[in-house]
């Protein structure tokens, strides 16, 4: 099982990807973030700090926000993944991306792949969520650009979109 | 920031992960939620030969509670913890001290055996177990074993378990109903590592005197400790103001502290007390 030197046989890993399904050869040692970017070439994961303290790389997992910098490619074998890819579509912004250009929650735009999987993934299960737990969540999530604040804001208005439709209104629709 | 090679093995059975783990002399390494092995593989702290997930390992997963008290398996992820909400009365102190536990994104893959295995000397598992007298299951080629929280972590990132060893379950005693209970901890910005922080339990006997008094802190030593002389302190006094500020001084001289990166060594043996008195205030109120 062994080889010498730096590389081992590669694995193959099957699972999903933002609805499709994928077969990729890897080195064990390849992280999910990596795998995701240079594999299949879905580079909206962005790749910051590489040990699990800033956020950028965030992905959902089975539905659940996890840093895809801290999990191997290996590790994913008949999961099912969303990037932030699978968050947007060609016909409009989301109301999440929305709230994001109206609050001018982003700057330079590196962090905003990991803000937004995160707050995709607690408003999902909480869209009823105050400003405290919002905050929170966000920690995980390192900005360098807004001081946060508009962040927060645009977190926050997005909450209506994620509200069964009866509460929501008209504002329910496509959360992507 | 890329990870050193290693092989990889996923297998379905305990026996089938004690043997690989066995086979390398030394350099397989148990891969459980992976959030501080994967660091520790970036910054290359650790460069094993093979990673043995455990993730298809059914008997290490799962909550259960009884009259024995509450049972962790290995594989049982922070978020699983946050959402029981059998433990808000089973074990309201595991529960607190686990939403301190790094960032949310973190809580979703990172588990109470990893945490364990792991032994950061300021990570929030490791002290409950320590300060609940917790018993840890592990099985290894020679056999299944129980371990003494007490006897399992020897220094920091250093455990009693040896390389062809798995963690289990964790056991914590039975919480009785109207146990008093703290836990505060400090850290800089939410999520980061612990400056310090305190545990705190007692049970009160029906003239309202403390008895069975458990204080437990981390971030101040090489492993978690628990601090005998501050539970001196307590049992069988009544739980005040005054027993509270006793309490704080003896909890600062317990610990020797090192000067590092994040603060002085007076800066912490001050904050062990002050987390202490803030612990013991709340199991008061």
């Amino acid at each position: 099982m062994t080889e010498q030197g730096d590389r081992r046989s590669p694995v193959s890993v099957r699972f999903r990807v933002n609805g499709r399904e994928v077969d990729v050869d890897v080195e064990p040692r390849l992280t999910l973030a990596d795998c995701l970017r240079h594999y299949l070439r879905l580079t909206g994961t962005h790749v910051g700090c590489e040990h699990g303290v800033c956020g950028a790389c965030t992905i959902l997992l089975d539905g659940a926000a996890v840093r895809s910098c801290l999990m191997l490619a290996v590790q994913a074998e008949g999961a099912e993944v969303v990037t932030v890819e699978g968050l947007s579509n060609d016909a409009d912004l989301t109301p999440l991306q929305k709230s994001f250009r109206k609050h001018h929650a982003l700057q330079c735009g590196f962090c905003t792949p990991g803000m937004i999987t995160t707050a995709h993934a607690l408003l999902s299960e909480e869209p009823d969520c105050d400003a405290a737990r919002v905050r929170e969540v966000l920690s995980g999530n390192l900005c360098r650009c807004t001081g946060y604040i508009p962040i927060v804001e645009a977190v926050l208005e997005a909450r209506a979109a994620y509200r069964p439709k009866t509460q929501a209104g008209d504002r329910g629709g496509d959360r992507a | 920031m890329k990870l050193p090679p290693f092989d990889y093995a996923c297998p379905t059975t305990l026996p089938e992960a004690v043997q690989l783990l066995a086979s390398h002399d030394g350099e397989a390494k148990a891969l459980a939620g992976g959030q501080s092995l994967v660091p520790m593989l970036a910054f290359r702290l650790a460069q094993p030969a093979l990673l043995v997930d455990l993730r298809k390992l059914a008997d290490l997963r799962g909550i259960r509670i009884s009259e024995n008290g509450v049972a962790l398996g290995a594989m049982v992820r922070w978020r699983e913890i946050e959402d029981d909400e059998r433990l808000d009365a089973a074990h309201p102190l595991l529960k607190a001290a686990i939403a301190h536990v790094a960032h949310y994104q973190v809580r979703n893959r990172g588990t109470v055996g990893g945490s364990l295995a792991h032994g950061d000397p300021a990570a929030e598992m490791p002290g409950i177990a320590m300060t609940c007298d917790a018993e840890i299951a592990v099985v290894g080629k020679s056999g299944a074993r129980v371990i003494q929280a007490a006897d399992f972590f020897q220094g920091a990132l250093t455990t009693a378990l040896t390389p062809d060893e798995i963690i289990v379950e964790v056991r914590l005693p039975i919480w009785p109903a109207r146990r008093r209970w703290g836990f505060e901890e400090f850290a800089r910005r939410r999520g980061d590592f612990a400056m310090a922080a305190a545990a705190v339990f007692y049970d009160e006997s029906e003239d309202g005197k403390a008895r069975n008094a458990h204080v437990g802190v981390i971030g101040v030593a090489d492993r978690p400790l628990r601090l005998a002389s501050v539970e001196d302190v307590l049992n069988e006094r009544t739980i005040n103001e005054a027993t509270i500020a006793e309490a704080e001084t003896a909890a600062c001289a317990a610990v020797d502290p090192q000067d590092d990166i994040h603060a002085s060594a007076a800066y912490r043996r001050a904050l062990v007390g002050t987390m202490v008195e803030r612990a013991l205030k709340r199991a008061a109120a």
